[in-house]
């Protein structure tokens, strides 16, 4: 509503292509398998799933029977067995375990393994072991880009965080190679592309050996996409830690937005049912408020709703004619329009009631505090409350991370203490958890600098120089230093603002946080695009820890039209927030750009287990 | 960026955050209340026959038709022909019901039915030949299994090559060491996960695992692979036998510890706690180990007993209010609730008794600090969470010291009798009157007011 949409915006590429081509490919790999089988879907590929195909669709390719892949035996009485899933070891093991009770039964059938987006050889490796490698057949549907929404892709893989960030596995780097060489096929050669981050680098460098393996398939095509920008997740911990405050990121924190559709149960649809909503462009009352800051979504629902009165009053004192032409011309659409108006209505209210419940004005300003560096004091003890008080595991580890990476890490005796409650509070098992976000440098404590060098030295003696370099990368992410104030003074992400902060005409993308910060992670966007390079941010980038990791790739060659110049791919490599896609579509609106950015592998927390 | 205590200050009173509250804005929850009264009062006259524009959704919430909700109902119709025949029935009624959505072909009776309308469904061949990427799906369409290879002449860049494309490509003519590396340096160079974890396979294989562990060492890159790899499939002995090597002992003894979580019998997991005791963990962390330990053998002694009160029915606070849940496994902070809640009065000699929970634990208890009670402020706002009655809540919002902080708790939560008598108190005559707007008209408490801004006892300082 604050943001008419800019006349002279570049029209974004037909995404929708996708979704037919993913659709087409599996039906391919149903055909293979001809007769009726009943299919075995992975809960994790449900959803995506159905935002692709139906039952119908599945039917009339002869599935007869569906079936979650559970751990529970499910008793099929089909000739011929479909698995669809991702390819993990524990999927296989399930499948053996199928198998290989038919064999003791004397039972024989055909099995069909479909992996997506592609099959892994650790998982080849366990059907040979288990003995069924043969007696079942592999087969891989490259589905790894889902369309969320006009100018949204996704990769669905909430696994991609903890296998990288975590567990330093690069299984899906080929994923997201194979998905920019499937964009470029469809859209043109990138003849920008910029990023920052290991995954990003590895990821891009991947990506120009398939460009050039199958050379001459994007050449001469007119460029759709100007720009990609490749972004690895720990290049920015904080903005993901914040709690949202625009209307999306709040459903998405309140209910989940899972894979573009929301639950709403009862509370929300003021009737016995939940319903599952799609929130996307097409929910016209939705797409107003979608990245407007809550505080002006009631203002905008409360216009709406008076409208839609007027408009239905005015059937009053029509003639006979005047109201045919209403019901059979306007009815169907305010009626639309009133269905979608009650649900957001009664969503909002749903997330008062939580917000109110648990205190949500006292948490933003800890956030707001630890953001600007003050009042440390005070928010180590609101968190140890928060944790004494049992609020919610999630948050109270969010809260620990955001002051952890703020801070350079705790000092030792917090660290300690706050541990500890958490361990009282929470369960001791989550001993697991507190390591695990170490790892991942999410939740560190504050060393003094010469113990992790000595360590280093001591290591990098024993072996080549080649290697040495290896070594200290593998030290370099625990010794990394966030130096989140550093770079907050450098960038300028806390804006200063004399009187109060306009909401409902945003100047910058800080209204994402009630004008107090402005995303990092869209700043170093925002700061790369205008320069076109990296220049004059080699000091950022020092402090991101990433010297060597920013790159730029330029082809001078294609001198693309300006307009499509303007349409920019951003990749979140670990997933993204909604505040971010709302701040970079805010930055599009301002530039005159169409901020696209595939949350590559949605953001989860890492746990134990 | 430190800032002056005068700085902050101004910061929490400057209007910068003030621009919007989630908890003390009543105009604009009453607003929003008003457009939902709005929205709701049209709803006689457009409620409803077509479910048209939004999805139809089964009982469970799924949508009908979906992927999701099919499964379910496979679930619930396991084999049973009676099931089916009402599934049917069912079936076909709701699509009857139905009116057709744009956006699918079919409706779902009609997969119970068999093929119909084959016509209306574009056929693949259609389909691919209108996309672009025409050449895509075929290509990725065919079995792997057809590019199996034979040749063993593959340098190491083109076997990792081949092994990118997902073909089968044996490993087999790698024998010397040096080889065997050099396909792995090769896979790291390429960054692709995958083909770095099929190479550790094959070297795990052929090389004895103390080799394969010193040459990893030095290639943190693929160690990590190898490491992640072994969690996944479950190789715990050979993963702790690599930590031991590396001499990564706190990893080993939370890999050994991380087991205990599928352990579901308790006796079982108390024994196996027992044993992660001795473990080369850090010091702060054995004692989080051994309080585990101990944790978990008392709520064993705890559960067993009331399990045994609550079926007898002897006691009367387990007949009032029978347990939820078991304890077993609960957080220290809940076990000591519950030890409260249902033994408060016992003696310290008995193991449930708080007293006795509070010794145990004084080492782990005793790494907090010390602190005032929880101040009136909490208390008011857990009275609140339960949904306590007004009078018991303005007993305690009255008790709130800081008078700022007891007018915006009492505005919150609607204690308007507390909000009048502290307005009056502060003789603030215009944020009563302000006030008086947002109670009911007609009200006690309007009448009140009134009776208060008409007194001519009150000196007024506004």
């Amino acid at each position: 509503m604050a943001f008419p949409h800019r006349p002279d915006a570049p029209e974004l590429p037909d995404f929708s292509m996708l979704k037919r081509l993913a659709r087409d490919q599996l039906i391919y790999l149903l055909e293979q398998l001809p007769g009726k089988k009943d299919l075995f879907i992975e809960a994790d590929l449900m959803s995506p799933l159905d935002r692709i195909a139906n039952v119908s669709i599945l039917k009339q390719h002869e599935v007869d029977k569906l079936y979650k892949v559970e751990n529970k035996p499910a008793f099929s009485s089909s000739e011929q067995l479909c698995f669809l899933v991702r390819p993990r070891i524990k999927n296989m093991r399930y499948i053996a375990n199928l198998v290989n009770a038919d064999k003791m039964a004397g039972r024989t059938r055909k099995y069909k393994v479909i992996f997506s987006p592609q099959k892994f050889y650790a998982c080849e490796m366990v059907l040979e072991e288990e003995g069924i490698y043969g007696d079942v057949s592999c087969d891989e549907w490259a589905f790894s880009l889902l369309p969320l929404d006009v100018d949204l892709l996704s990769m669905e893989l909430p696994e991609f965080f903890r296998d990288y960030f975590l567990e330093g596995d690069q299984c899906w780097i080929n994923t997201v190679a194979q998905a920019l060489h499937l964009l470029s096929t469809l859209y043109g050669p990138f003849p920008n592309c910029y990023g920052i981050g290991r995954c990003a680098k590895m990821s891009h460098e991947l990506w120009r050996k398939l460009e050039e393996e199958e050379d001459g398939e994007t050449k001469g095509r007119r460029p759709e996409i100007g720009h990609v920008f490749l972004l690895d997740r720990d290049v920015d911990f904080v903005t993901a830690l914040c709690s949202q405050v625009v209307y999306e990121g709040l459903v998405d924190d309140t209910f989940r937005v899972k894979c573009g559709s929301v639950d709403f149960g009862p509370e929300v649809t003021s009737s016995d049912k939940s319903l599952k909503v799609l929130l996307n462009a097409e929910d016209k009352v939705f797409n107003e408020i979608r990245n407007e800051h809550f505080s002006n979504v009631f203002g905008f629902l409360s216009q709406k709703a008076r409208n839609l009165q007027a408009q239905y009053d005015r059937r009053r004192g029509m003639d006979i004619k005047q109201m045919k032409n209403f019901v059979s011309q306007e009815l169907k659409g305010l009626k639309q329009e009133h269905r979608l108006l009650s649900l957001h209505i009664g969503a909002c209210e749903s997330i008062m009631k939580k917000k109110t419940k648990q205190d949500f004005q006292e948490l933003i300003k800890t956030e707001h505090a630890l953001l600007e560096g003050f009042s440390i004091r005070e928010s180590t003890n609101y968190i140890e409350e928060h944790i004494d008080r049992q609020v919610s595991p999630i948050e109270s580890l969010r809260l620990m991370c955001l002051l952890s990476i703020t801070e350079n890490g705790l000092i030792p005796k917090d660290y300690r203490s706050l541990k500890t409650q958490y361990l009282q509070s929470y369960g001791p098992e989550h001993l697991l958890t507190f390591s695990n976000l170490r790892r991942a440098g999410l939740l560190t404590e504050q060393a003094p600098g010469d113990t992790l060098t000595a360590v280093e030295s001591k290591v990098s003696k024993l072996v080549t120089d080649k290697a040495a370099g290896k070594i200290t990368d593998a030290f370099s992410s625990l010794a990394k230093r966030s130096n989140f104030r550093a770079i907050s003074k450098k960038l300028n992400l806390i804006p200063r603002v004399d009187g109060e902060y306009d909401l409902k005409v945003p100047r910058d993308m800080a209204y994402v946080f009630s004008g107090a910060y402005v995303p990092l992670s869209c700043r170093i966007i925002e700061q790369v695009l205008e320069r076109q390079s990296w220049q004059g941010l080699d000091e950022v980038v020092r402090l991101l820890n990433c010297s060597e990791l920013a790159f730029t790739d330029m082809t001078k060659e294609d001198k693309a039209s300006s307009e499509s110049l303007r349409l920019i791919l951003v990749v979140f490599l670990g997933g993204c927030t909604f505040s971010e896609i709302s701040a970079l579509r805010f930055l599009g609106r301002e530039k005159g750009d169409t901020g696209s950015s595939p949350g590559l592998g949605r953001s989860h927390m890492p746990r134990s287990n | 960026m430190n800032r002056t205590k005068g700085d902050e200050e101004e910061y929490w009173n400057s209007s910068k955050f003030k621009a919007f509250t989630f908890d003390d804005d009543d105009d604009e929850l009453s607003q929003l209340k008003e457009s939902k009264r709005a929205v709701n009062s049209l709803r006689d006259f457009v409620d409803d026959d077509d479910d048209d524009d939004l999805e139809r959704v089964s009982w469970s919430g799924e949508p009908v038709g979906s992927i999701s909700w099919s499964i379910k109902e496979t679930a619930s119709n396991s084999g049973s022909n009676h099931e089916r025949e009402q599934l049917k029935n069912r079936n076909s009624f709701s699509s009857y019901a139905q009116l057709p959505k744009p956006a699918s072909t079919y409706s779902l009776s009609s997969f119970f039915r068999g093929r119909t309308r084959p016509g209306s469904f574009q056929s693949l061949s259609d389909a691919l030949s209108d996309t672009p990427a025409k050449s895509y799906a075929p290509e990725l369409g065919r079995p792997k299994g057809e590019y199996r290879d034979y040749s063993n002449d593959w340098s190491p860049s083109d076997t990792v090559r081949r092994l990118r494309k997902g073909k089968v490509c044996s490993l087999e003519r790698f024998r010397s060491l040096q080889d065997k590396l050099q396909l792995l340096e090769e896979a790291v160079s390429m960054h692709d996960g995958n083909v770095i974890t099929a190479v550790l396979i094959f070297l795990k294989r052929t090389l004895s695992k103390e080799i394969l562990f010193r040459e990893l060492e030095v290639r943190q890159v693929a160690l990590r692979h190898l490491i992640h790899f072994l969690k996944e499939i479950g190789d715990q002995k050979l993963l702790l036998d690599l930590f031991r090597f590396l001499d990564r002992t706190e990893e080993l003894a939370l890999t050994h510890y991380r087991e205990h979580l599928n352990i579901q019998d308790p006796e079982k997991r108390k024994e196996f706690l027992k044993t992660c005791i001795g473990l080369p963990f850090s010091a702060e962390d054995s004692a989080h180990i051994q309080d585990h330990y101990t944790l978990l053998e008392r709520q064993i002694i705890i559960e067993a007993n009331d399990r045994h009160l609550e079926s007898a029915g002897q006691t009367e606070i387990f007949r009032k209010h029978p347990r939820k849940a078991s304890i077993l496994n609960m957080p220290l902070v809940t076990t000591l609730f519950y030890s409260c809640f249902y033994h408060y009065t016992e003696a310290e000699g008995t193991f449930s008794s708080p007293v006795n929970l509070k010794k145990t634990f004084k080492n782990w208890l005793g790494y907090t600090k010390k602190r005032a009670p929880i101040g009136f402020h909490r208390v008011v706002e857990i009275l609140h969470k339960n949904s306590a009655p007004v009078q018991i809540l303005q007993e305690y919002v009255n008790l709130v010291e800081d008078v700022d902080t007891k007018l915006n708790l009492a505005t919150r939560f609607k204690c308007h009798d507390v909000v009048i008598d502290t307005c009056r108190d502060l003789k603030d005559r215009q944020q009563l009157l302000a006030y008086r707007s947002k109670v009911d008209k007609g009200s006690a408490e309007e009448e009140k007011i009134d009776a208060i801004l008409n007194s001519s006892q009150i000196r007024w300082k506004n």
